[in-house]
């Protein structure tokens, strides 16, 4: 093991001294972080994105104010801000002006029509500069319109093989239609499991950096051939497993002293809520062996350092994307999001998610387990194809 | 006799696809002896040293260094040998004495013994005054003594040193084989593989001449010369009746052939300078007026021609 330790200590000083180490392991995923909560934060976050609504309710009926009764509902939960307005001309003149972002508008004749089974329209005025809260404003309306169609379906069964007067009928209906849904998602559940926009970034910056930072170590090997030492280092009386493991030791310091970094400045420079030390400790050093091993086997199977550096820069990003550093692409679903979970990024987010809500090490262990796996996994093809290198 | 060898290679073989690199070398090298291993490049020089040093698996063979077999899953047995490749192996952004201080601490040494080692080597390759600057800014030859440095500091045994002096000024370049001959005097076991003839003539006690992987022919200089029977030239410049001259010198007992040709007179001889002194009496008393003589061995640039059909450097 001393061998291995003095091969990571002389690549340490090396990675150190020539700075590369402080650029790409510590103040790149600090400063691409800060720029991203700078473009992202009003967007993606608990409560840092409120969207603002007006709604002009011209129908008067039961289903129009029952759409009302729901939008005030949401606006209680802090989701949206919402505020009546008297007519479409002075709800479009007050988007016009940036007071709202969207305008919710109940035509005349809505509860009417939907009492008589007949197709009804709910408009939406969006501001051109916030498609994000228009989007959610159809959102909203297409879920309540989804609701309104549900109630009328119920109606028609409800009164197959009867006879009703037209009366009876409508009056059902507009009951029915305001009945709101009894499922709800539970909000306090979901909080828990999502990080702030802030720790979010940072946490998927310094993944995917990481990348980046450890393949110094593994690369070191081919450095050593392109340069002349590695004969010397062979020719010295240390196994060959040592000198591997010395640039394994050193993907591994780097690793976790740029994370560390990260991790207590963006706690007290940016506000970055991590949760259990303890916790985020293990998972940062789960990530690290992943990566660690995953840029192994890049650099196992590469015959030049800059061969190496272009073919991990390839992976780090793909990873990086699959992962979520950038975008929280597990949230798209389906098999996208199952792919995620093959790169040590989701895993490390999801970790650091279920952290948010409290706990400790042991809400994490299933990430834990599977970037320790990944890590084994490719850590060992790894280790044998360097190894096995040495003879070329 | 094989206790007594520093190195015992046997039947070396080695093949990269369908290049046989090495077929069958053997190579011995007893204490304080410095042994040349000359050829041209590609001859299979380094790849022979990769496994004496054990940095390469060999096919077949066998190596033994100071009594120990050597081979790439060896570790302490590999102590006994400084290997200074025939690339530059050091790190440029360290120090010279952060090198020797890396490249020691591989080797076990540690504390004053080690400062104190480090402090010699550097007096050796005359670097001590640019201990501390780190080697990226030294100059090739700097860098050329620093490679040596680094393969002396734990005194081994046996000093491999493959093509030291390639793309080295001639200054350094003597500097260097200055440092390689105050080694063998001081009793190192040396392997030195070169493609310049004049240093393995001037270096080494014996020499194996290889080509295409295998060792043709393998002694002391004069040994090879008398291997291939390559004679010794007097060439003699005179005035006067020449062609008497040259009858009379190829009277004299030992001399194989005497010719004339624009004012001078070659003789060639086996022991030209054993013959020397009767062949210019007989040249004078032939009537000819002697202005300037020079005998001129062959040297093993005449013997690797002779034995592969080819020049070193072709």
């Amino acid at each position: 093991m001393e061998p291995a330790l003095r091969i990571a200590g002389k690549d340490l000083r090396l990675r150190i001294r020539d700075r590369s180490f402080f650029i790409i392991g510590v103040l790149a995923p600090l400063g691409l972080a800060f720029i991203f909560k700078l473009i992202l934060g009003g967007t993606v976050g608990e409560g840092a994105f409120t969207p603002s609504y007006a709604v002009v309710d011209l129908d008067g009926g039961q289903v129009g104010s029952s759409l009302v009764e729901v939008l005030e509902q949401v606006e209680r939960s802090g989701s949206i801000t919402l505020e009546a307005v008297g007519s479409r001309q002075e709800g479009e003149r007050l988007i016009e002006e940036g007071e709202f972002d969207s305008l919710f508008v109940v035509p005349e004749g809505f509860s009417a029509a939907i009492q008589s089974g007949r197709p009804a329209t709910l408009e939406i005025v969006g501001d051109i500069d916030a498609p994000t809260s228009t989007q959610i404003a159809s959102a909203i309306a297409a879920r309540f319109g989804q609701g309104v169609a549900t109630a009328q379906l119920g109606v028609l069964t409800a009164l197959a093989g009867r006879t009703t007067s037209p009366e009876d009928t409508a009056a059902i209906a507009g009951q029915a239609a305001t009945i709101r849904s009894l499922t709800t998602v539970a909000p306090i559940e979901a909080a828990s499991r999502q990080l702030d926009t802030t720790t979010y970034f940072i946490a998927g910056m310094a993944m995917f950096f990481l990348f980046f930072t450890v393949q110094f170590g593994v690369t070191g090997l081919l450095e050593e051939r392109q340069q002349g030492t590695l004969p010397r280092l062979l020719a010295a009386p240390i196994s060959r497993g040592s000198v591997v493991l010395g640039k394994a030791v050193t993907s591994l310091a780097l690793g976790v002293i740029s994370m560390a970094v990260l991790v207590v400045a963006a706690r007290f420079l940016m506000g970055a809520k991590w949760g259990d030390p303890l916790a985020v400790g293990l998972l940062v050093l789960a990530a690290v062996l992943a990566g660690t091993g995953v840029m192994g086997v890049v650099a196992a199977v590469s015959k030049t350092p800059e061969q190496a550096g272009n073919t991990q820069s390839i992976i780090a990003v793909t990873l990086g994307m699959l992962g979520g550093s950038f975008f929280p692409v597990a949230q798209g679903g389906g098999a996208l999001a199952a792919l995620t979970y093959l790169t040590p990024h989701a895993w490390f987010m999801r970790g650091l998610g279920d952290l948010a809500g409290g706990g400790g090490v042991s809400r994490v262990w299933l990430p834990l387990v599977a970037m320790l796996t990944l890590a084994v996994v490719t850590g060992g093809i790894g280790w044998a194809l360097l190894r096995r290198g040495f003879a070329r | 006799m094989s206790g007594e060898l520093v190195l015992e290679a046997t039947g070396l073989r080695k093949r990269f696809g369908d290049n046989q690199a090495v077929n069958g070398v053997d190579i011995s090298v007893g204490p304080g002896e410095t042994f040349g291993l000359l050829g041209p490049n590609g001859a299979g020089k380094t790849t022979s040293i990769s496994m004496i040093a054990g940095l390469l698996a060999a096919d077949s063979g066998s190596v033994m260094v100071a009594g120990r077999p050597i081979n790439t899953r060896s570790t302490d047995a590999k102590a006994a040998i400084g290997l200074v490749p025939q690339d530059l192996a050091i790190y440029p952004d360290l120090s010279a004495r952060e090198n020797l201080t890396f490249f020691g601490r591989l080797y076990g040494m540690k504390g004053p013994s080690l400062a104190k080692r480090i402090a010699e080597v550097l007096e050796v390759i005359g670097l001590a005054d640019r201990a501390n600057d780190r080697t990226k800014e030294f100059s090739g030859g700097m860098k050329r003594r620093l490679n040596i440095g680094i393969g002396l500091l734990h005194q081994p045994t046996l000093l491999i040193l493959d093509e030291p002096t390639v793309g080295v000024d001639p200054q350094s370049r003597n500097a260097i084989l200055e440092s390689v001959e105050q080694l063998s005097r001081a009793g190192m076991a040396v392997l030195y593989t070169t493609h310049y003839m004049e240093e393995a003539e001037r270096l080494c006690d014996r020499v194996a001449i290889i080509d295409q992987g295998v060792v043709k022919a393998e002694g002391t200089r004069r040994q090879l010369v008398e291997l291939v029977g390559e004679a010794d030239r007097i060439h003699i410049t005179a005035t006067g009746d020449l062609q008497a001259a040259r009858a009379a010198a190829a009277s004299v007992s030992g001399v194989l052939e005497a010719t004339v040709a624009d004012h001078s007179i070659e003789v060639m001889a086996g022991m030209a300078s054993s013959l020397l002194p009767e062949v210019l009496a007989r040249v004078a008393a032939g009537g000819a007026a002697i202005t300037s003589v020079a005998v001129i061995e062959p040297n093993l640039e005449a013997v690797f021609l002779h034995l592969t059909g080819k020049a070193l450097r072709d």
